[in-house]
């Protein structure tokens, strides 16, 4: 057992994998050439379409011990990954992998499957009940987070293996030519497939929405796709990109978002050419909404906005503020109906986002980025994914890329959560490390990074309320008092993989 | 003067929204023990000011408490256990005499010599929220040194009148002109009534500019959201800073003459003409819009 560097107990190996200790954001490099998958030719008149899932799960030959991998640009409408489970158990196949991009609240119908053995690893975050029973030791199946920088880089590499990549392609030809902005399971962005379908040994494009040749616009081609499987329903549009994206009314939010976008105007990132990301929830959103305000006032023209689109960044496409929108995955219709049809709304893959081992990603290019926690610590380190329960219930996202890429990293959340402060000495599980987290804005208080003298000079200026994180610290404790740490066994039930790939942290079982 | 633009209601028997008391720019917070407090939860809501009043030591806001009115078995309750914890002033509902005040007085000198305190300390913003209190309020407003301002209650107001409350106010408008000249003819400041319609920031915007045309000083709020409107309104525009300032330099200038009047470009600089500008400088300065020091000797000559 040897501590990284932000002093996390890292076991030398688990589960029969060598564990990597993170050291620093910036300096592991890429040792491997690129992954590759076999090539294979088709003859004019050969038919990719399979009759059913079962079909082109036999067809891929699957075996005891294999990975499959599903997109979840669907949400919680998803209904493949619990489809191919089922079939995966019927066909007796045992000890299978998920490398899906991410496991969402409506796939804890695959709990009894990871019960009976059919599911041994899930190679992606999880959101909800999987990870807590993870947490509780109620499962025996091995969890690795990964940030979706940070999947993608694991496919590109080779360091996960999808022997079968499911895509769920909202509208889709014989051929496998493919979209999600068409359909009634359309989803916008198909941006975290494109890694699958050039890195999977074999690519199975599943469609609700069979059109005639072309497909068009192709967002996966023909040219990566094996074979074409026709069923039913997708998922429940109800619950594909169905996140309610509202700016805030709470008062204690809304002044979190006016501190926030006064920080970012004061950090002078606020001119011609600003780049921004933020997330769909009210918060975040009511950033946004200040920000829109000051470019408004200002006549600033912003370059781009990316990550996951909602119908607010949208408006701010169209209204001006930015030229081009990076779109990952959409968070609501609108952004789907966007990107159907705007030329400035730009699909792109997960690598192309955020990846840290290619040659370069947009994230790279952010100037700023707003950010949630479930935890932050007098260090800057950040969680996003244990709550104080210490339950192992939220993905990474796009958290500690963004984090790693944009010249401004804002943290905001409320300084008390429930009856909890939302700072601590140390926090529960490090998503993302200190390091690349430059500002933490509360209702109560704005805590900046020891590096930005200027910003913090400034913040000042504006009569602000800037506190040293520590005093922060202890100024929340006086009104919280300090919670009971949880209790964890020395079990380790999952992996907090870096982007690059070492480990920033363990989720250990917690002691009930 | 302490600037009093707006200040904030928080229901008194509401813990989560207590605790954000410190966080809120308001200028001042009147924490309710009257109608936002069922009568079943008058003692629960008494406690937990008194202990959120205890623990709130750097204040960066006045804290005033709206008791119950002096005619209800709960405001001497509410007294005895608010006071030790050293709110600035109490908010009196219901002040539809001078007579009322003034008994309150009596029962704040009270505590503050049990307490030791300096007699004065605690302050009154009386409320004249029915017709006898506008019909009166020109002898309220002088019934106690300790006030520091009027308050207009309009939904109670119109409740005594019988009539429906509107978003435009025509109804509103003689009362507040009363409540207005009471108040400055004592000398203190006027507070207009709340908003009640938390979402809709336009006809707050409305109804702000309205009453700061009339002469309200500030504004009673049921929501931080509104903190922002209601202080940009009475946020003064940068050419009347300008203005101020230019006025100030002047009279400093006249001062050092020996004189107490001057013209700039063209206009006479006299007292009514500087109270005005320095009462827009230190709105100015307030808002964090400039740096400038204020003097007295400079503002009102020397003594």
């Amino acid at each position: 057992m040897a501590k990284n560097s932000l002093g996390r107990e890292i076991p030398a190996q688990w589960r029969g994998r060598t564990l990597d200790p993170y050291l620093d954001p910036w300096n592991k490099k890429p040792e491997v050439l690129r992954a590759t998958r076999p090539l294979v030719r088709r003859s004019p008149g050969d038919s990719k379409l399979l009759p059913s899932l079962r079909a082109a799960l036999e067809k891929c030959e699957l075996r005891d011990g294999m990975n499959i991998s599903t997109h979840h640009h669907l949400r919680n409408g998803d209904l493949l990954l619990n489809m191919l489970v089922k079939e995966m158990d019927a066909m007796g196949l045992r000890d299978m992998g998920i490398a899906s991009s991410s496991v969402h609240a409506v796939h804890a119908e695959i709990i009894p499957y990871i019960r009976k053995g059919v599911i041994t690893r899930i190679e992606t975050g999880v959101n909800g009940l999987i990870g807590e029973m993870v947490s509780r030791g109620e499962l025996n199946c091995s969890v690795i987070v990964r940030s979706h920088g940070g999947r993608a880089r694991s496919l590109v590499t080779g360091e996960v293996e999808v022997d079968a990549a499911f895509i769920a392609a909202p509208c889709c030809d014989i051929t496998g030519n493919m979209n999600g902005v068409h359909g009634p399971s359309a989803c916008g962005s198909l941006g975290y497939a494109y890694t699958d379908a050039r890195y999977a040994k074999k690519v199975i494009a599943v469609t609700d929405n069979l059109v005639r040749y072309p497909a068009s616009p192709i967002s996966i081609s023909q040219s990566d796709v094996d074979y074409v499987v026709q069923i039913e329903s997708l998922g429940d549009p109800r619950k594909i990109v169905s996140t309610t994206t509202r700016i805030t009314r709470d008062p204690a939010g809304l002044l979190i978002a006016k501190y926030a976008a006064e920080v970012i105007e004061a950090s002078g990132l606020l001119k011609d050419g600003f780049s921004f990301q933020t997330g769909a929830g009210g918060t975040s959103l009511a950033v946004a909404d200040n920000i829109r305000r000051k470019m408004a006032a200002g006549q600033i023209k912003g370059s781009f906005g990316c990550g996951g689109i909602t119908g607010y960044f949208v408006d701010m496409l169209e209204q001006g503020y930015f030229e081009t929108l990076f779109d990952v995955q959409c968070f609501d219709l609108n952004a789907v109906d966007s990107m159907r049809r705007n030329a400035g709304h730009r699909e792109i893959s997960a690598d192309l986002y955020a990846s840290p081992f290619n040659r370069g990603s947009v994230v790279n290019m952010l100037d700023c980025v707003i950010l949630g926690a479930t935890e932050v610590d007098v260090d800057f380190n950040v969680n996003v994914n244990t709550e104080s329960s210490g339950y192992l219930l939220h993905n990474t996202g796009g958290h500690c890329d963004t984090a790693a890429g944009a010249k401004l990293a804002i943290v905001v959340a409320p300084s008390i959560r429930g009856r909890l402060p939302i700072v601590r000495n140390a926090v529960t599980t490090v998503t993302t490390p200190g390091e690349t987290v430059d500002v933490i804005v509360t209702e109560r208080g704005i805590c900046i990074a020891d590096k930005h003298v200027d910003l913090k000079k400034e913040l000042l200026r504006r009569n602000l309320p800037v506190k040293d994180i520590r005093q922060f610290h202890e100024e929340i404790t006086q009104i919280t008092g300090i919670p009971k740490p949880v209790e964890f066994d020395d079990e380790i039930v999952a992996l907090i993989e870096y982007r690059d790939g070492s480990i920033i942290d363990v989720v250990r079982r917690v002691r009930e | 003067m302490k600037l009093r633009r707006s200040l904030l209601y928080v229901p008194g028997n509401m813990p989560g929204m207590l605790q954000n008391i410190p966080v809120f720019e308001a200028d001042g917070v009147m924490i309710d023990l009257e109608d936002a407090v069922p009568l079943q939860e008058k003692d629960a809501a008494r406690l937990l000011t008194r202990n959120f009043l205890r623990f709130f030591q750097n204040r960066n806001k006045e804290m005033f408490v709206r008791i119950n009115p002096l005619d209800t078995p709960y405001a001497a309750s509410d007294l005895q256990e608010i006071l030790p914890a050293l709110p600035d002033g109490i908010r009196l509902p219901k002040a539809d005499n001078p007579e009322i005040v003034e008994r309150l007085d009596t029962l704040l000198t009270e505590q503050e010599e049990k307490l030791h305190l300096e007699i004065g300390y605690f302050k009154i913003i009386p409320s004249i929220e029915s017709a006898q209190g506008v019909l009166n309020c020109v002898e309220t407003a002088k019934a106690s040194s300790r006030i520091v301002a009027l308050a207009f209650g309009a939904e109670d107001y119109t409740a005594s009148m019988e009539i429906d409350r509107t978003k435009t106010g025509e109804e509103l408008f003689s009362a507040r002109t009363r409540v207005v000249w009471a108040a400055k003819a004592a000398g203190v400041q006027v507070i207009d009534t709340i908003f009640s319609d938390v979402n809709d920031m336009e006809a707050l915007r409305a109804e702000t500019v309205l009453v700061k045309r009339l002469g309200f000083t500030g504004k009673s709020l049921v929501n931080p959201r509104q903190i922002e409107v209601v202080h940009d309104v009475f946020r003064p525009t940068p050419e009347e800073i300008e203005n101020a300032v230019e006025v100030m330099e002047a009279i400093k200038r006249a001062r050092e003459m020996g004189t107490g009047v001057i013209s700039l470009r063209g206009k006479m600089v006299d007292a009514p003409v500087v109270t005005r500008a320095a009462r827009t400088l230190r709105s100015a300065i307030a808002f964090g819009m400039i740096e400038y020091a204020l003097s007295d000797e400079v503002i009102h000559g020397e003594k």
